[in-house]
């Protein structure tokens, strides 16, 4: 009897969860979509429309005009369309040597420095991770501290402690260890410097997301195996840190390739990097046109590779 | 040599020996003054609730966590200055613990490289392994690529492919749907038969425990509270804790009234027990007595004479399981007893069939209930 009674409202209400239920899924469907778009209109309006307007004005030629430039579209008084395009400055910077020989110490500066990076990174990131409930947050705060303070002010610090007459060289002088002083400052070492230690963090933070994620019990399983220490961590550890290294390696990587304000403070007119060219070409020279090829250049030298990198790195992930 | 070593002390010498094992985890104490034996060829089963100390013995035992004092010696050879990479044992974890970079393959040749074993011999053993294991034509995948039932296989076959003296399972059975963990359990006691390696397995399922174990111990707070064969611990169980973790019980307080030498009688507020197998006990002292629900019988007729054994009292509740009932019994001095019952007839037209409120009346057997010391 109980059941006879219960089975029809039990039905219609479960027909109301279903209606219900289908609702919110719709309105979830059109959420995702929501969320999905966010992305792809803010890359839209704040990189792809402003790298399109750069890749004009590298089309263009300079002029004695505000903005410095000929325009890529003309109208002539008789109606007709006149379209300019100039590839005088691509031409202009593939030949001179001054750009090349700039390209590629920017290249091998920043390679260099995210190796330094990686090298003291990764340790130190393995080392937060297995410090203990108390000392982690530390530690990790003590790694993003570096950031409350301008990172102008810490550049012209480190120009304090470079110079000559700076802290490093006054206190090894004092100590004995040194007679003269050791030229430091305006150095590419200098250059080093400034680089490595403004992008620890940014080499630092996602090894450390990637290693916290590690289940320690693969350590474990690993040495039950027979496997020593350093044999575990170069067929476990590492193969699984690798997502981490690249992401640090990245993030350190392709804004060092840009870096303009080291190599100008720390470097002085001895270090050429492309960030400084490309400041000198826009405000110095006020040559807009081959700024804007030189910016271009530079964003397909880093594109690239890392490009034909991710390809293969989302092939390889589909097998898993 | 009999076909059970562990059942034959005097004449077997254990595998694993531990002796006074205590581990402190500040000021907890994980696990406390522990001996244990443990024989070739058994399937030991450490049997606790959450926090009791079993994975800390087990860990101690891969070489994880070392002892504050005691000894583990296996085959003959102390352990506390050996790594874990050294020891005779694997362990399979509760997470499986498999490397997501490495395909099944290679996950079980790993300890074998590790040893430096010649890679055509690391072939035929991974091949041997996954026959065993019914895995061959996965041995390409990742295990992310796996059901829970296959990674659980691939965890066992990667810590049995070594031939370990000793394989350490850490809640083999835990991550598994219910129906897939009570076929596997049958699986894993075969496997063990096959290979012939001794395993302890640390559970919190008794059920698991009862099944695979040729010797089980249940472990609370850091100690054993009793060793013995799952028959052993559920028939005699000698604590209140180990009789009622261990299947359900009714347990009631009393007095020793009389100690024979095949015969105790105990004063209860069931009224006078009469057990048949003889346990030493003392006259007069504090004691405590078990009857499992299923041991006690049940019927709505009075029994014909007075005497120990037997009580009444009023049905409460009654849970219908389908294969078995529960009664909850209550009787005049206001207890509880659980009783369970085989539905053998279909009930509702039966008369002889029990309801609420129907007076009732319980009797077991002499043999049935169990003396608890403590």
């Amino acid at each position: 009897m109980t059941d006879l009674t219960n089975s029809p409202v039990s039905a219609t209400s479960q027909q109301d969860i279903g209606f219900l239920q289908s609702l919110a899924r719709r309105a979830q469907n059109n959420w995702r979509k929501i969320v999905i778009l966010i992305p792809f209109v803010w890359l839209l309006f704040f990189f792809l429309f402003p790298f399109f307007i750069v890749a004009k004005i590298s089309l263009a030629e300079l002029a004695i005009a505000s903005p410095p430039f000929t325009k890529l579209i003309e109208w002539t008084d008789t109606g007709v369309m006149n379209i300019r395009i100039v590839f005088d400055n691509f031409t202009y910077i593939l030949t001179d040597n001054l750009y090349s020989n700039t390209y590629l110490n920017s290249l091998k500066i920043s390679v260099l420095s995210t190796l330094i990076c990686l090298l003291f990174g990764y340790p130190i990131a393995y080392g937060i991770v297995r410090s203990g409930p108390v000392m982690k947050p530390l530690l990790l705060f003590l790694v993003i501290l570096p950031f409350w303070t301008s990172f102008l002010l810490r550049v012209y610090a480190w120009m304090g402690l470079l110079a000559d007459q700076g802290t490093i060289n006054n206190l090894l002088i004092s100590i004995g260890l040194i007679d003269e002083p050791i030229r430091m400052l305006y150095t590419e070492f200098a250059v080093f410097v400034g680089i490595v230690y403004t992008y620890m963090p940014f080499m630092i933070l996602p090894l450390y997301a990637n290693m916290e994620k590690l289940d320690t019990s693969l350590n474990e399983a690993a040495a039950d195996l027979g496997s020593k220490p350093t044999n575990t961590f170069f067929k476990v550890t590492l193969p699984l840190t690798i997502p981490g290294i690249i992401a640090g390696s990245l993030l350190v990587f392709i804004p060092a390739t840009g870096e303009y304000v080291i190599p100008d403070l720390l470097g002085g007119g001895n270090v050429q990097m492309i960030g400084r060219v490309l400041f000198n070409e826009f405000s110095r020279n006020t040559d807009w046109p081959v700024a804007s090829a030189v910016a271009i250049v530079l964003l397909f030298l880093l594109v690239v590779p890392i490009a034909v990198f991710q390809h293969y790195q989302g092939k390889e992930n589909e097998g898993r | 040599m009999t076909d059970a070593p562990w059942l034959d002390h005097e004449n077997n010498t254990p595998l694993v020996q531990i002796r006074g094992l205590t581990k402190k985890f500040g000021s907890v104490t994980a696990v406390d003054n522990i001996d244990l034996d443990i024989y070739q060829g058994e399937l030991f089963c450490l049997l606790g609730g959450s926090g009791c100390g079993k994975s800390t013995l087990l860990r101690m035992l891969a070489g994880f966590e070392f002892p504050e004092s005691g000894s583990i010696n296996i085959g003959g050879e102390d352990m506390s200055n050996v790594s874990a990479y050294e020891r005779p044992t694997n362990m399979m974890f509760q997470s499986y613990a498999l490397f997501p970079h490495m395909t099944v393959e290679k996950n079980i040749a790993f300890g074998l490289q590790q040893d430096r074993v010649p890679k055509s011999e690391i072939t035929d053993r991974v091949d041997e392994i996954l026959q065993l294991v019914e895995l061959q034509d996965f041995k390409k995948r990742k295990p992310q690529q796996l059901s829970g039932g296959q990674r659980q296989r691939v965890a066992l076959a990667r810590a049995l492919v070594k031939k370990p003296r000793l394989l350490l399972l850490d809640e083999p059975l835990a991550a598994l749907d219910k129906k897939l963990r009570k076929q596997t359990q049958f699986e894993l006691a075969n496997i063990q038969e096959q290979v012939g390696v001794t395993f302890i397995v640390v559970t919190h399922d008794q059920e698991e425990a009862m099944t695979l174990a040729t010797r089980m111990a249940v472990m609370d707070a850091g100690r054993f509270m009793q060793i013995g064969t799952p028959n052993e611990i559920y028939e005699f169980p000698q604590s209140r804790f180990v009789a009622d973790f261990i299947g359900s019980a009714n347990i009631f307080a009393g007095r020793v009234s009389e100690d024979g030498t095949d015969h105790v009688r105990v004063d209860t507020d069931l009224g006078e027990v009469y057990i048949d197998h003889g346990q030493s006990v003392t006259e007069g002292k504090q004691i405590w007595v078990g009857l499992r629900p299923e041991k006690i019988h049940v019927s709505k007729t009075a029994p014909k004479k007075a005497g120990p054994n037997q009580v009444s009292g009023e049905v409460e509740e009654i849970g219908y399981l389908g294969e078995t009932s529960i009664y909850k019994v209550k009787l005049k001095t206001g207890q509880l007893v659980d009783v369970t019952a085989p539905n053998q007839v279909r009930s509702r037209s039966n008369e002889q069939s029990i309801t609420w409120e129907d007076t009732v009346y319980l009797s077991w057997e002499p043999s049935s209930a169990m003396l608890l010391n403590s």
